[in-house]
C-alpha cells in the first residue's frame, strides 16, 4: 500500500537532491516539485480509501503490532496529510524563484524536504516513539531553516528557537518514558488498552501535564510562546510560511489532539485547561499585533491568536465546536501561508519589510494586492469567504456549550483582528505611493501562480463548507470523538 | 521513598540542568545546561528498564539466562544520544556565528529582537 | 621550536601513526559484527570517525583533509543515507517496507546471518561516520575562514 511512501518520498527527495544537487544546477528545483506534487496526488487519493474502509493499517516489516511498529490511516490523518501537502506544494512553486537570492539553494530543498519527511511521519505514524523521533527531525531541520539567511538577526533568533525546542522536547521524552514504565509497551492502541484498565491515578495526570508543556511549546500556546515572534519574521518567506501554516498545527495541535483525545482519556479538568490556554493566546496574541510595524511580525502574533481559536475549540469539546476547530486549522493553514508568501513578494520586490516605508503597492504590484486582499478579509472573517464561517461555527457552539464570556471575547477578538489587518492593508497597499517605489516590477510568474492559486482555496473553502467539504471534515471529526474507540477499531482490523 | 531513590536523583540533575538553560548568562554554559538534561533523561529512561538481578541483554551461545534487564529501552536510548548529538552540533555551529556577528558570548547583550 | 599550526608534539605523532589504522580497524569491527554482540552502526560509525579526527588533531588538518577531504565525506554521507533507503524499499520484494527479505537467514551467532541487519549496520555507519567527520571538518575549517 501507499503508507510508507509519505515517508520514502521527501525522505529519498532530500538525500538525492543533497548529493547531485550542486553539480546539476536545477535538480533541487526539479526534484522538489515532482516530489510535492506526488505527495498531493496520493494525499488526495487516500481521501477516497478512507471512505471507504474506515481505518487502513500498515505493518512496517512484516512484524504485527504491537511487537512491530505500524502506521494508521483515518479521517483525522487524511485531513492533515491533505493540508500539509497541498500547502506544501505551492510554497515549493513559490520558492524557485524566491530562493535565487540566497546561495546554497539546493541545501535549502534538503533541509525543506528532511522537515515534510518529519512532519508526513509524524502524522501517519501509530507509535510512540516514532512520533518522537520523526518530531526530532522536522524540528531540527527546522532550526537550520530558521538560520538560513546567516544575518545577525536570524541567527540570535534560531538560537533562541533550538534552545527552547530542545527542552520541549526533552520533557516530550520525559513522558514518554514515564509512559512506557507504567504501561510497558509503545504502541498507540496497546496504550490505551492497558491505560482502561489500570486505575488512573496521580501518574497519568503528571504524564499529561508533561506533554501538554512539551507538545504546548510546539504549538506556541501563550505562557510558551516567546520564541515565534523572533522565529518567524527571521526566516526566508517559504519558511516562514511552512512554519506558521503546517508547522505549527502538524506538532503541536494534531499531537495534542491524538494523545489527549485517543490514547490518554480526556476529562473536563483538561477541557477547562485548554479553554484557559485558548482564550488567554486569543488576546495576547491580537493586543500585542495592533502594536506591530513590522509585516511578518504582525503576522507571526497573528498566528499566535487563530491558534488560541483552534485550541479554544478543542477544548470546548462537543462535536460543532470540534468541527468548527478542524475548519479553522484548515482554513488558516491556507490564509496564512497566502500572507506570509504575500511579504515575501513585497520584500522580493522593494527590499523591505517596515509599515512605515511602504505606501500605495497597488498600482504597481497588482497581483499581490489583490490576493492579499482575499487573505486579510478571510482571516478578519468577512462572509462569504472561508474564515467566516469558521469562526462562526466556534462562537455559536461557544454559545451553545455555555461559555457566554470565552463567546464574547472571541467576538471581540475577531473584531480587533479585522483592525489589524485593515491597517496592514491600508499601509502598504492603498493610498498613494511613495516615491521611492515608482518603478518596481511585478513578481515573477511562480511566486504569483502559487499566490493566486492560495487565494482561490480560500474563496472556495467557504462556497464549497456545505455540500462537499462536510463529509471530508465530519470523518475527522468522528475520530476525535470516538475517543478509546480508536484502539478497538485497530485491533478489530488487526485481527 | 528508599525504593525510588534513582529516580529521585534523576530529576535532580534534570533540574539542575534547567537551572543552568535558565538563569546562565554565558551561551557556552547555556549549551552545556542542554546536554545535562539531555544526559538525564537518557539515564531515566535507562533505569526505567531495571530489572532486579538482571544481567546484560545479550544472548551468548551455549549458555541460557533467565533473567534479563528490559532491552527495549537501550535502543530507544541509542537513536535518543545520536539526535542529542546532532542538536548539540547544530547549536554550537550557531553560537560560533553568533560571536562572529555580535562580538560577544553574554546573552543579555544579545538583544537586537526585542519582544 | 613549536609550530602550532603543524599538529602535536614528537611523542603524539609517533603514537598516533601506530594506532590510528587499529583505532579504524577496530570500529570496522564493532561494525561488522554488531549483531552478535553489543554496537553496531552507530558506535562503530563514531569510533570510525574518531580515527580520522585523532588523524587531525594530531596532524594538523592539511594531512587528515587530505586523506578525506570535505566534499568526499558530504558524498559519502548522502550515499549511507540513500544505501539504507535502497535497502529498505528492497523489502517490497517481500511484500513489506522494510521486510527482511533474505530467504535463508543463517544460523544464529555466525557472521553471515540475521539477513538485512549487517548491511543496515554498514549504511548507517557510513552516514554517523562520515557525518560527524564532516561536521568536525566545516568547523575546523570555519575558523580560519573569511568574514562574512
Amino acid at each position: 500500500m501507499m503508507l510508507p511512501f509519505f515517508v520514502i518520498i521527501p525522505l529519498g527527495a532530500a538525500f538525492l537532491i543533497s548529493l547531485f544537487g550542486k553539480k546539476i544546477k536545477s535538480l533541487g528545483d526539479i526534484l522538489a516539485n515532482l516530489g510535492t506534487l506526488s505527495l498531493l496526488i496520493i494525499s488526495l487519493y487516500s481521501i477516497k480509501l478512507v471512505s471507504v474502509n474506515k481505518i487502513l493499517i500498515y505493518k512496517v516489516g512484516g512484524w504485527i503490532p504491537p511487537i512491530g511498529i505500524c502506521m494508521v490511516m483515518d479521517g483525522l490523518t487524511s485531513f492533515m496529510l491533505v493540508t500539509v501537502n497541498l500547502v506544501s506544494f505551492l510554497i515549493t512553486i513559490f520558492s524557485i524563484s524566491y530562493m535565487e537570492r540566497y546561495t546554497d539553494k539546493y541545501r535549502f530543498y534538503t533541509l525543506f524536504m528532511l522537515m515534510l519527511a518529519g512532519m508526513n511521519g509524524v502524522i501517519v505514524t501509530g507509535d510512540m516513539f516514532n512520533l518522537f523521533v520523526f518530531l526530532e527531525i522536522a524540528s531540527i531541520a527546522s532550526y537550520a531553516l530558521v538560520a538560513f539567511g546567516t544575518e545577525a538577526e536570524e541567527l540570535e533568533a534560531s538560537f533562541k528557537y533550538a534552545i527552547m525546542g530542545s527542552v520541549a522536547s526533552s520533557f516530550i521524552l520525559l513522558g514518554i518514558a514515564l509512559l512506557y514504565g507504567y504501561t510497558s509497551t509503545l504502541n498507540l492502541a496497546d496504550i490505551a488498552l492497558v491505560l482502561s484498565n489500570k486505575p488512573q491515578g496521580l501518574m497519568v495526570s503528571f504524564i499529561g501535564v508533561l506533554f501538554l508543556g512539551g507538545f504546548g511549546l510546539k504549538a506556541a500556546l501563550v505562557p510558551f510562546h516567546a520564541w515565534l515572534p523572533d522565529a518567524h519574521p527571521s526566516a526566508p518567506a517559504p519558511i516562514s510560511a511552512m512554519l506558521s501554516g503546517v508547522f505549527i498545527k502538524t506538532l503541536g495541535v494534531y499531537a495534542i489532539c491524538r494523545i489527549f483525545f485517543n490514547i490518554l482519556g480526556v476529562s473536563s479538568k483538561i477541557f477547562f485547561i485548554l479553554v484557559i490556554l485558548g482564550v488567554i493566546s486569543q488576546v495576547i496574541g491580537a493586543l500585542l499585533a495592533i502594536a506591530q510595524n513590522d509585516i511578518k511580525r504582525m503576522f507571526a502574533y497573528s498566528s499566535i491568536s487563530q491558534m488560541g481559536y483552534i485550541i479554544f475549540a478543542l477544548g470546548i469539546g462537543t462535536p460543532l465546536a470540534i468541527l468548527g476547530g478542524l475548519f479553522h486549522l484548515f482554513n488558516h493553514a491556507v490564509f496564512k501561508s497566502l500572507l506570509f508568501l504575500n511579504s515575501g513578494a513585497i520584500e522580493y520586490s522593494t527590499d523591505t519589510r517596515d509599515l512605515k516605508r511602504l505606501g500605495g503597492l497597488n498600482s504597481r504590484l497588482p497581483i499581490t494586492g489583490f490576493t492579499s486582499l482575499f487573505g486579510s478579509m478571510s482571516i478578519s472573517g468577512i462572509p462569504p469567504l472561508g474564515g467566516f464561517f469558521s469562526k462562526l461555527i466556534i462562537i455559536i457552539a461557544a454559545v451553545q456549550a455555555g461559555y457566554f464570556v470565552s463567546a464574547t471575547v472571541a467576538v471581540l477578538v475577531s473584531i480587533i483582528t479585522l483592525a489589524y489587518y485593515l491597517k496592514f492593508q491600508n499601509f502598504a497597499f492603498f493610498g498613494k505611493i511613495n516615491k521611492a517605489w515608482q518603478d518596481i516590477k511585478e513578481v515573477p510568474w511562480s511566486m504569483g501562480l502559487s499566490m493566486v492559486i492560495l487565494a482561490i482555496i480560500c474563496v472556495v473553502s467557504g462556497l464549497l463548507i456545505l455540500p462537499v467539504f462536510k463529509s471530508f471534515l465530519l470523518s475527522a471529526v468522528n475520530v476525535l470523538l470516538s475517543g478509546n474507540a480508536y484502539k478497538d477499531l485497530i485491533f478489530g482490523v488487526l485481527k | 521513598m528508599s525504593g525510588y531513590s534513582e529516580y529521585v536523583l534523576c530529576l535532580l540533575l534534570f533540574c539542575i540542568g534547567l537551572y543552568c538553560v535558565l538563569r546562565k548568562r554565558n551561551i557556552i554554559k547555556i549549551i552545556i545546561g542542554l546536554g545535562i538534561i539531555e544526559y538525564a533523561v537518557n539515564l531515566f529512561f535507562i533505569l526505567v528498564g531495571y530489572r532486579i538481578g538482571g544481567r546484560a541483554p545479550i544472548l551468548v551461545k551455549e549458555q541460557t539466562i533467565t533473567t534479563m534487564v528490559d532491552p527495549l529501552p537501550q535502543a530507544l536510548v541509542l537513536t535518543s544520544i545520536v539526535i542529542g548529538l546532532a542538536i548539540t552540533a547544530l547549536i554550537v555551529t550557531i553560537a560560533i556565528r553568533i560571536y562572529e556577528k555580535y562580538g560577544t558570548f553574554d546573552i543579555t547583550k544579545i538583544r537586537r529582537l526585542r519582544g | 621550536m613549536r609550530n602550532p599550526e603543524k599538529g602535536m608534539t614528537l611523542i603524539v605523532k609517533t603514537i598516533t601513526r601506530l594506532t590510528v589504522g587499529l583505532i579504524l580497524l577496530y570500529g570496522i569491527y564493532i561494525v561488522l559484527h554488531g549483531h552478535v554482540s553489543p554496537g553496531g552502526g552507530f558506535a562503530g560509525g563514531v569510533i570510525m570517525a574518531l580515527s580520522f579526527i585523532h588523524l587531525m588533531l594530531a596532524f594538523g588538518k592539511e594531512v587528515a583533509l587530505k586523506k578525506l577531504s570535505q566534499a568526499a565525506a558530504s558524498i559519502l554521507e548522502s550515499l549511507g543515507a540513500l544505501m539504507f533507503l535502497a535497502i529498505a524499499l528492497l523489502g517490497f520484494l517481500g511484500g513489506y517496507f522494510f521486510f527482511n527479505f533474505f530467504l535463508n537467514k543463517g544460523k544464529p551467532f555466525e557472521l553471515f546471518s540475521a539477513g538485512i541487519i549487517p548491511l543496515c549496520n554498514v549504511a548507517i555507519c557510513l552516514k554517523v561516520g562520515a557525518g560527524l567527520f564532516a561536521i568536525f571538518a566545516v568547523l575546523v575549517l570555519f575558523k580560519g575562514s573569511d568574514e562574512k
